[in-house]
């Protein structure tokens, strides 16, 4: 069947089959930071955004995206760039198997929750799976990250 | 996965309903748990058209379409508001974020399976579902009914005034649950569900006129049977059961 | 040339840290050819049984099926897939296929198609008849049980190690010192426990994969996320039985392994379907493979005896382990020993101490390497027996150790008799103990709201590289504009060796960590490298790095001194040019670099290997504090400190990095990941969704501090980080649980209703 979608920015048109998920589908055009780490939806790794909800694209049939905008990493490439920067700097990205689905989280918890508190963050992010860092690495990459609005990184935290 | 040979999205519930008569072809909610299936489906048929992903209050009610995203429910002002956060509190700890922008108020409902926080936190509540053949029908008759292929439409929630309170305990923060219980107050009359015992959520009465909230708990946890899985025993779950019942009954009466 | 730690110890990125971010394709499936054949295995849904028949014409027929193995269609030479140097400890139990099946999962057939639907389809067409067998499932009853897992008569054991597989052994043995039994006699209080671990998974979010293809020289070209490319090269040739030199293997970007991929679980699939069909090929396990066919850690339990006198001195130390290797011996014989070798010699006063095991083969899923291997079982039990000794004594178990705890100096009779010649465990526990607010806490606290705070303690350690075997290598060349390319054959699998390492070359050249490149592993390329594991990978390839640094200089310093018409002792190196002691002249570094590509018969390259006749320690302490709920047994962690002392950090991040993830890793073990099965064998955890590893909301802040020693031998005195870490969350959250709760969980995962029947004396 054909779908019409906006992946990344662009208008695009093209055959899938009824039964493609949506993650097997942004990996054949390209976007290989999409990663699948389970089959039972518990991972986090391939989360895209779906008309800017982050959602499992393990999970939904590629024919869902027709008509809608779909965004991967690929498609955010400065912002993923600038938070992981932050993930780095501490070292926190580690193996780097999860950190697209990681990253496309966090940027979607920063569009949708204002200062949230440190509770907010693991509850918004429970959803992804890491098995290198213990979580705390990256929780101090996104503090950094979120303080660094206003122009100034908050030492404290470093 | 299952394999798939065609994808409507239809136009109509008529649509819908003619096309799921086929055995073989499936509604896809957020297809979490239809996509561990391995099966082979005909068609797929999508909701997605028809504009049922919205919550809608009136003076009576709510209107929860049947594509509205656990998300949705967790989030909305009016359900915090009339049910004092039982939907978040029932909802927040279901894998993740992105899960719960997939899954599906219709689908979680409609699945009637033995973990389901959603079904154990409706069922609390004077809770209805609309279907497209079978009309409005209480949600506590839906939840006993076998599988039939009609169209779960909308699920509509009734402001009576009741309060409600939920509480589970899981093996991690984000697991199935071992026990859920969600227990609503309007004056004398409880209304306490337990899910995840493991079997699917069920709802009992009672009339809490004199009885203290340990007392109660008692009579309502014994009215329950438990099993046993990999995440607990069946002895446990009732000792947990009536824990719980009793800690959400006094919250409730503080609460009064 | 003076060696000044400069990079080393500092925190920097990692070199290949912003393509991982920024989500380029740089894994194995992502640079995978496209028209690779997809490859999958069909599995045994027995326990045990034998493949009586096996028709596999309707799958061959499926459209786009290009070939199904069965067990007549593969080498009949019996191999191991344990990645470890040759000759491996493991028996070699295993063909690719075989016609019995010995756990549920294992492999019967493999069919490569041109598309995953393909596969599919045909795997549900072949059909096989069974003669099923009873199955050996319970590890207490496998030793010699009349049922055998290896009855056949070419299994193979190269080393001895104690295996009979005619009485179901894959390893068995005895070390002591002193009389054992005399001493506990003469004790003043023995406890005697057992303690049961379950066979953990590593659950790297990558899963196995690997894709082959053949290159022009008819060669096959293997590559997979490994840990151990050089053990994958010999354990391929093997399998196919063809000469090593017809295989290349390389590692790109690895997404975790923790072990896992020291086991070449994957690999043969793809490798025979390519060398058969000469048709590029690909594996992808799935989750659900990856729980269920892999390599886990061994399952064990472990009995111990401690005596002590009555001030708290601890005089002898009786351990048993019996260990469950599964159907296959990966990595059996070598894992229980680290049970008593890393756990008996944290107490440097016993007069006496005695190791005994077995490991044994039952009809599970075959166990592998799991980071601790073996440590974190032994250290569960022996750490949990201390601290039970000490509240029998009524003694704070910090003071226990105090007392009892090896120091520096120390002779470990059973760590070989090494002598503990970096050690910083006292100022670990000393650290902790403030950081932590020990002696506050401790032993608990009740709320008054139901809750009863408990607190509790545990000391680790492990060891780095193993001794007078492992091997690590560098090969450093100079080039044009005088930059250097690293060599090494040790595999980052995202912990950051490609840059630690580079950082000990950089302080050793006296250069910018940019004037280095790093080039992966391959094996037609890289110098031989036993492999990332064993926490080998910062001691000793780091200490290799170190070595061929040396030998640069000196041929650097020997091409200047020519260039300025001078020997080389009377010239001077300083990383950026070699200059005349007397002043009168000198060449940069870059000139040297551009003018030896031109008329110079004198290479500027150079390779050396290390290796250690020691294993240096490192140590830490780890203290957890817990919140039990005393209705319904619900554990809480509110509170992880650990102090680490690794030698040297190189690099401080990612320390940092490595402990709080082997802490949370421990956390799952201590609290979550359970392994289950059904009565006819088949594995319950058999998802993420069952089987829970720790999310970000379950493990509670965990706060890390170092206390450094120096070790001598170690590159910049560095020892290792990597396994040391996972030890002590067990053993220090089932005593917090007790201090709270006053119920002793002996077999993890320790769940809310261990501790809900334990309060309830439902045992």
């Amino acid at each position: 069947m054909e779908i019409n979608l906006t992946l990344n920015g662009k208008k695009i048109k093209a055959q899938i089959r009824p039964d493609e998920l949506l993650l097997d589908f942004v990996r054949s055009q390209g976007c290989r930071s999409v990663k699948r780490g389970c089959e039972t939806a518990n991972c986090g790794l391939c989360t895209v955004w779906l008309d800017e909800k982050p959602v499992l694209s393990c999970s939904t049939l590629a024919a869902r995206a027709d008509g809608r905008t779909v965004t991967t990493l690929e498609g955010v490439a400065a912002e993923a760039e600038a938070f992981g920067a932050y993930l780095a700097e501490e070292g926190a990205e580690q193996c780097g198997f999860c950190s697209p689905g990681l990253i496309m989280n966090v940027l979607a918890m920063e569009r949708e929750l204002s200062d949230p508190s440190e509770e907010e963050i693991k509850e918004y992010l429970a959803g992804n799976l890491c098995r290198c860092t213990g979580y705390m690495g990256q929780l101090r990459a996104i503090r950094n990250y979120l303080n660094r609005k206003g122009g100034e990184t908050d030492g404290e935290n470093r | 996965m299952f394999t798939a040979r065609e994808y409507v999205k239809v136009g109509s519930l008529e649509e819908a309903w003619e096309l799921n008569q086929k055995r073989t072809n499936v509604i896809a909610g957020g297809m979490l748990w239809l996509k561990m299936g391995n099966g082979q489906k005909g068609t797929v048929i999508d909701l997605s058209g028809l504009g049922l992903d919205q919550i809608q209050e009136t003076e009576e009610e709510f209107s929860v379409g049947c594509m509205c995203t656990l998300r949705q429910l967790e989030l909305d002002p009016g359900l915090e508001r009339a049910f004092g956060g039982i939907f978040r509190e029932s909802l927040r700890h279901i894998v993740g974020v992105q899960f719960r922008n997939c899954a599906t108020a219709g689908g979680s409902v409609y699945g009637r399976y033995g973990f389901s926080d959603v079904l154990t936190c409706l069922l609390a509540l004077d809770t209805w579902v609309e279907l497209y053949k079978g009309g409005r029908i209480p949600l506590e008759e839906f939840a006993k009914m076998p599988y039939t292929r009609d169209v779960l439409v909308r699920i509509i929630i009734r402001k009576d005034g009741r309060r409600a309170a939920y509480g589970s305990q899981r093996n991690t923060k984000t697991d199935f649950p071992l026990i859920a219980c969600a227990v609503s107050r309007k004056g004398d009359s409880w209304q306490i569900s337990v899910g995840a015992r493991p079997k699917k959520a069920e709802r009992i009465c009672l009339d809490g006129a004199g009885k203290t909230a340990a007392e109660l708990a008692k009579e309502a946890a014994g009215r329950f049977a438990y099993g046993s899985n990999m995440r607990g025993s069946a002895e446990y779950r009732a000792h947990l059961a009536e824990v719980y019942i009793r800690r959400l009954a006094e919250k409730l009466e503080k609460e009064a | 040339m003076e060696r000044t730690a400069k990079i080393v110890g500092s925190p920097v990125m990692k070199k290949d840290a912003m393509a991982l971010v920024t989500g380029k394709p740089v894994y194995t499936d992502d640079i995978a050819p496209g028209d690779c054949l997809v490859v999958k295995v069909l599995r045994s849904p027995h326990a045990h049984a034998l493949v009586e028949e096996i028709r596999t014409e309707g799958a061959k027929k499926v459209p786009g099926i290009v070939t199904v193995l069965t067990w007549k269609d593969v080498p009949g030479k019996r191999f191991t897939m344990a990645g470890q140097s040759y000759p491996e400890p493991s028996p070699y139990d295993r063909l690719i296929l075989d016609r019995r099946v010995r756990f549920v999962g294992d492999a019967v057939a493999i069919v490569a198609g041109e598309t995953e639907a393909a596969v599919d389809r045909a795997l549900r067409l072949i059909k096989v008849s069974y003669q099923v067998l009873e199955p050996v499932l319970d590890f207490r009853t496998a030793k010699d049980n009349p049922i055998l897992v290896h009855p056949e008569e070419d299994w193979k054991s190269l080393c001895p190690v104690g295996a009979d597989n005619k009485r179901n052994l894959c390893a068995s043995g005895c070390e002591k010192d002193g009389d054992v039994e005399a001493v506990l006699k003469t004790c003043d209080y023995v406890v005697e426990r057992t303690y049961h671990t379950k066979a953990n998974q590593q659950a790297m979010m990558e899963t196995f994969r690997a894709f082959t293809t053949l290159d022009p020289y008819g060669r096959l070209v293997v590559t997979a996320s490994t840990q151990v490319p050089f053990h994958v090269r010999r354990i391929i040739a093997h399998a196919l039985d063809i000469p090593k030199a017809k295989v290349r293997v390389i590692k790109p970007r690895i997404g975790g392994g923790f072990g896992a991929k020291q086991t070449v679980v994957a690999e043969v699939y793809p490798a025979i379907v390519t060398w058969l069909t000469g048709r590029p090929a690909k594996i992808v396990y799935s989750r659900y493979e990856s729980q269920i066919a892999s390599s886990p850690r061994h399952e064990m339990e472990v009995k111990v005896r401690l005596g002590a006198d009555k001030d708290g001195m601890i005089r002898a130390i009786d351990l048993y382990t019996l260990s469950n290797t599964g159907a296959y011996g990966e990595h059996g014989p070598t894992t229980v020993g680290l049970s008593g070798h890393k756990s008996i010699p944290l107490y440097g006063n016993a007069e006496a101490f005695r190791f005994t095991y077995d490991v044994v083969y039952t009809n599970r899923m075959s166990a592998g390497a799991y980071r601790g291997y073996g440590a974190t079982q032994g250290l569960f039990a022996v750490e949990s027996a201390v601290n039970e000794l000490a509240d029998m004594l009524h003694m704070d178990p910090v003071k226990l150790r105090e007392k009892n705890m090896v120091r520096e100096g120390n002779v470990m009779p059973a760590y070989y008799g090494e002598v503990a010649n970096s050690c910083a465990l006292d100022r670990c526990m000393a650290k902790a103990k403030e950081m932590f607010g020990w002696d506050e806490k401790f032993p608990a606290k009740d709320m008054g709201n139901g809750k009863v705070r408990g607190v509790g303690v545990a000391m680790s350690m492990q060891g780095s590289a193993i001794a007078g075997l492992d091997v690590g290598s560098a090969t450093l060349k100079l080039n044009d504009d005088g930059f250097y390319s690293l060599l090494i054959g040790a595999a980052d699998m995202g912990t950051g060796c490609d840059t630690t390492l580079a950082q000990v070359a950089a302080d050793c050249l006296c250069c910018d960590l940019d004037n280095i490149v790093v080039h992966g592993v391959d094996t037609d390329v890289s110098p031989y490298d036993s492999g990332s594991y064993a926490s080998s990978t910062a001691y000793l390839t780091g200490g290799a790095v170190v070595k061929t640094c040396d030998s640069m200089i000196a041929k650097i310093m020997e091409k200047g001194a020519e260039y300025l018409n001078s020997s080389a002792d009377e010239v001077e190196f300083d990383g950026k040019r070699v200059y005349r002691l007397d002043g009168s002249g000198e060449i940069s570094l870059r000139d040297i670099g551009n003018r030896a590509m031109c008329s110079n018969g004198y290479a500027l390259e150079v390779t050396e290997s290390n290796t250690s006749p020691s294993s240096p320690p490192p140590f830490m302490v780890g203290m957890a504090e817990v919140e039990v709920d005393m209705e319904t047994g619900a554990v809480e962690l509110l509170d992880y400190a650990a102090v680490v002392d690794c030698g040297t950090p190189l690099n401080p991040n990612l320390t940092r990095i490595q402990t709080e993830g082997g802490l949370a890793q421990g956390i799952g073990m201590a609290l979550y990941e359970d392994i289950t099965y059904s009565p006819k064998g088949q594995l319950y955890e058999n998802s993420l969704m069952q089987y829970k590893i720790p999310s970000r909301q379950d493990v509670c802040p965990i706060r890390v501090e170092f206390e450094s020693s120096y070790e001598k031998t170690g590159p910049f005195g560095a020892k290792s980080i990597g396994e040391v870490v996972i030890n002590t969350p067990s053993p220090a959250i089932a005593s917090a649980v007790a201090h709270a709760a006053g119920v002793y969980i002996r077999e993890l995962p320790i769940t809310a209703e261990k501790v809900y029947r334990g309060m309830n004396g439902k045992g």
